[in-house]
């Protein structure tokens, strides 16, 4: 089948069979290689990325649903690599092997937009991510500072 | 991708300036552009084996460091960066040495090359106890070199010179960047790296400090640097079907009709080695096409008929009858005797028996196994996230017949390893396929495949039974262990080693062993042996501890003073794990060193000071593993229907004089202690018919953000050489969590997984 949605502000048509998820129409048919595989079966959500601004694991959503979606993917949470999540990430050194980040900042984000000040409970009922390398500890500095950067509008 | 650029200095035509000593190798060469490159043979295996290893005339360099007249310096890391910060901690040794600053440092991932760098692996924590030195010597050679440079050019005498920031200077203030003497520096003769001038530990200015990681941004941003990220052009995707009973053979496959399903180019059943290794190449059907999803779409139509061999009726259950069963039968071995273990306990005021058992567990690295190959013209190209890529080659080239020449091995940054990527099986596969499909093809696991084709952490059990006296000491020590293995030999990563605390510190002490054969295939996995032996026994001194009615910490403590004088170390059995100290560790125990990690974790999580409520309980532990001393302590909640909710962990770590980079260090620590609870707490593998019963993350659960908790980490600095930090924390926390919720709760775990025990209370 055909689709066509919006990757990062692009519109963009595949043709691939109708259950493709959409995390494999991001990686091997856009090139989009910053979404990750982590289980296929939605737990780990290394995959997730935006569906019309609400988090979605990415492997659990078919390309038959994705007809004028928007989507956005790790490549797109900001022009230049510095949403207050990425510097923060940065600036506390959050990764180890880093393979689930994109994920993780992927979900905080989707958090920071509807609970711009969110507490350690809410993160614990939002942040469903797995980190194998378990950097949870700051993960939820990170999500903090982050939430503090952007307060300060900088 | 990871950059991967080929360390020879081919493009050098200028002048080259070397000391040919093979011990003491070190060579500076102009290169194009002005700049000037420092190679050095690092010996990293010890000197014996590398020299022999490495034939008369085609011994080379391995560590460069490329200064360029802009004042950028380029430093290749050899190591493959898995998540343990390698990349960062190894090039920070050479940059404060060479005394520049290290946001002008460039870290470039360096290719695999046997030839060149002997060793090229991530595991036992290695990296750290093998470098230091290497790694300090070639950057002290290469300022020495910049500052004969300088000195020669100013006429005055060296000594009157100094270095900061990438800058020589002179007492009468003369100052001349590194950029400006490539190409000066390019004709002094090399210095002697065994004598060279190192700096004063005090004078660091980049060891010590907080450096993040080099590729945090290109992470943070989803730029494409992992295994699974590679792309070639007209690359095809594959997915390998194994028999789920482990060496199970493809009796036939209904390839046609898969080769007839949309975007499949090529199935073909792979008949494996023989015999069979279990560790290369196993029988199974390659489905290869245009994209992976209808790889994997195809793949759900396979009809394969399996010949599922010998091990198909091993089970869980039934390992654990017969460990029984050999736990009453006389060990099939002593590992170790000393004293009059059965006159001891006979002695005893009080003495405890407990059974003790951990499960097989999976690695689980985050990002499923995968490899990139390319075969053209007889020659193989492979990109792979692998830790050991030496073996990997070696096994390609044993697999496949072709030489190892003929392969080029691109070290992908690794989503995680954990021990698991030591087993290059993925990698052998990938190969095998590209040798039959005329583009290059990337074959991506499933998580399925993954948990159910890796090489466990090994299941083991203790029967131990052990005696305190009226004063409370203890006395008598007996651990019965069954483990897998044949004859002699443990299976892999099952083994226990004879001199294994609390060996050494009871007068009355056996070590006995039994094994059953085992179908299941075994590996390191972090901080190998350790990871259970550590819960086993720590825990077991818990109950002693409970028994002769001591403190915790006080009953350690007057155990760790109670050590025999020193005797010659004892010959590990074949397949034993590095315990008592792990690879580059000291051979004998320094029971100093734990003491001070053991009271100093009392005094940080100021054990014994609190008063805690009924259901909340502190345990303490502490393991010696590969050259680190870890002491911990467990705060654990336990509701009354028995749902444990770890509160804190305390972590003191001695891992000698110096911490490299700190930010790391703890990140690390953090990341072992808690990787430790998300196996304690719920991890299991079961084997049923030959087979893994466990899938995918929903039944085999890794640990999530509401299961973290703070981890105080601190490290206590001794005059010792520094050792690595990537497995010692991991083995006390397990204990330590047990022995809270004993506290907690009155109910001692002694199985593993805890989520199998009612911890329900009243």
């Amino acid at each position: 089948m055909t689709v066509t949605f919006k990757v990062n502000g692009k519109s963009s048509t595949v043709d691939v069979a109708d259950d493709t998820p959409l995390l494999w129409v991001l990686r091997d048919h856009l090139d989009l290689k910053g979404t990750k595989f982590g289980c296929g079966v939605g737990q780990c959500g290394a995959c997730t990325v935006h569906v019309n601004g609400t988090p979605t694991r990415s492997c659990q959503r078919r390309a038959s649903t994705l007809s004028g979606v928007e989507i956005t993917t790790i490549e797109g949470l900001s022009p230049d690599g510095t949403h207050p999540l990425q510097r923060a990430w940065e600036e506390l050194d959050v990764p180890q092997c880093g393979y689930c980040q994109a994920g993780q900042l992927m979900a905080a984000s989707a958090l920071l937009k509807k609970t711009p000040k969110p507490t350690d409970d809410d993160i614990d009922q939002t942040m469903t991510n797995i980190c194998r390398c378990t950097t949870y500890i700051r993960i939820r500095a990170a999500i903090h500072r982050a939430a503090q950067l952007a307060g300060a509008g900088s | 991708m990871t950059t991967s650029i080929k360390p020879s200095g081919g493009n050098a035509p200028g002048r080259t300036s070397s000391n040919l000593d093979r011990r003491n190798f070190f060579k500076v060469s102009s290169i194009i552009g002005g700049g000037i490159m420092f190679s050095a043979y690092i010996d990293t295996l010890g000197a014996a084996t590398a020299w022999a290893a490495a034939p008369a005339g085609e011994f080379t360099a391995n560590a460069f460091v490329k200064i360029f007249p802009d004042g950028t310096v380029q430093i290749v890391a050899k190591n493959p960066e898995i998540g343990q910060g390698v990349k960062n901690m190894l090039p920070m040794i050479i940059a404060d040495e060479l005394d520049v600053e290290w946001k002008s440092v460039k870290v470039e991932q360096g290719l695999f090359d046997m030839r060149v760098f002997q060793n090229q692996g991530a595991g036992g924590s290695t990296a750290t106890p093998s470098n230091w030195m290497p790694m300090r010597r070639v950057g002290a050679a290469a300022r020495a070199m910049l500052v004969t440079a300088a000195a020669n050019s100013w006429k005055v005498p060296e000594s009157e010179c100094s270095t900061s920031a990438g800058v020589v200077s002179h007492t009468s203030g003369k100052k001349i960047k590194y950029g400006d003497l490539c190409a000066l520096a390019a004709s002094v003769p090399a210095p002697d790296l065994a004598t060279v001038k190192l700096k004063d530990p005090k004078d660091f200015k980049i060891i010590g400090t907080s450096q993040k990681g080099v590729d945090n941004h290109l992470v943070v941003t989803g730029k494409p640097l992992y295994g699974i990220d590679m792309t070639l052009p007209g690359m095809l995707y594959a997915c390998f079907h194994k028999c789920p009973v482990f060496g199970g053979k493809v009796v036939s496959a209904n390839v046609d009709e898969i080769k007839a399903m949309p975007g499949i180019k090529h199935a073909f059943v792979v008949d494996g080695l023989t015999p069979l290794q279990l560790t290369s190449l196993v029988s199974g059907v390659a489905i290869v096409g245009d994209s992976w999803w209808q790889v994997q779409t195809a793949r759900k139509k396979l009809n394969v008929t399996w010949d599922e061999g010998p091990t198909a009726t091993q089970s869980s259950v039934g390992f654990a009858a017969k460990s029984l069963e050999l736990s009453k039968q006389p060990s099939q071995r002593s590992l170790r005797k000393d004293g009059d273990f059965d006159g001891a306990l006979k002695s005893a005021a009080k003495t405890v028996e407990a059974a003790y058992f951990y499960p097989f567990i999976s690695h689980a690295p985050l990002e499923p196994q995968n490899t990139t190959a390319h075969f053209k013209d007889g020659k193989l190209e492979i990109w792979s996230p692998t830790q050991q890529p030496q073996s990997g080659s070696r096994q390609v080239a044993a697999a496949l017949g072709i030489p190892e020449t003929d392969l080029t091995i691109h070290i992908s940054r690794s989503g995680g390893g954990f021990g698991r990527r030591l087993s290059n099986d993925y990698m052998i596969e990938a190969a095998y396929i590209a040798t039959k499909v005329p583009v290059p093809v990337k074959l991506l696991w499933t998580r399925e495949d993954d948990i159910q084709h890796d090489f466990y952490r090994p299941a083991g059990w203790h029967y131990f039974s052990g005696g305190v006296d009226a004063a409370g000491k203890l006395i008598a020590w007996r651990d019965h262990f069954v483990s897998f293995g044949e004859g002699n030999a443990f299976a892999s990563s099952a083994g226990l080693n004879g001199g294994e605390f609390p060996a050494g510190f009871i007068p009355n002490l056996a070590l006995d062993a039994s094994v059953m054969p085992l179908g299941v295939p075994t590996g390191a996995m972090r901080a190998p042996g350790s990871n259970g032996i550590a819960f086993a026994i720590q825990g077991f001194i818990d109950e002693l501890a409970h028994a002769a009615g001591k403190d915790p910490v006080q009953f350690r403590l007057d155990l760790l003073a109670n050590q025999a004088p020193a005797t010659p170390p004892a010959a590990p059995p074949p397949g034993a794990t590095p315990g008592g100290g792990g690879r580059g560790g000291p051979q004998r125990y320094d029971a100093a060193r734990a003491t001070g990690v053991v009271k100093a974790v009392a005094e940080r999580s100021g054990w014994g000071k609190t008063k805690l409520p009924k259901g909340t309980g502190m345990g303490v532990a502490f393991h010696f593993s590969h050259a680190g001393y870890f002491a911990e302590v467990v705060q654990a909640t336990v509701s009354k229907d028995g749902a444990v909710k770890v509160d804190k962990v305390w972590v003191v770590g001695d891992i000698g004089s110096q911490i490299i980079n700190p930010i790391h260090a703890e990140n690390q620590t953090q990341g072992g202690a808690l990787d430790g609870i998300a196996a304690a707490l719920g991890q299991e593998i079961t084997i049923d018919k030959g087979r893994v019963v466990q899938t995918n993350f929903n039944n085999f659960p890794l640990l999530r953000m509401k299961q973290s908790c703070p981890v105080d980490v601190s490290f206590l600095k001794t005059d010792n050489p520094p050792t690595g930090l990537g497995e010692p924390s991991l083995p006390p926390v397990i204990p330590a969590l047990c022995s809270a919720i004993f506290a907690a709760t009155g109910k001692r775990v002694r199985t593993l997984p805890i989520s199998k025990m009612d911890l329900s209370w009243s």
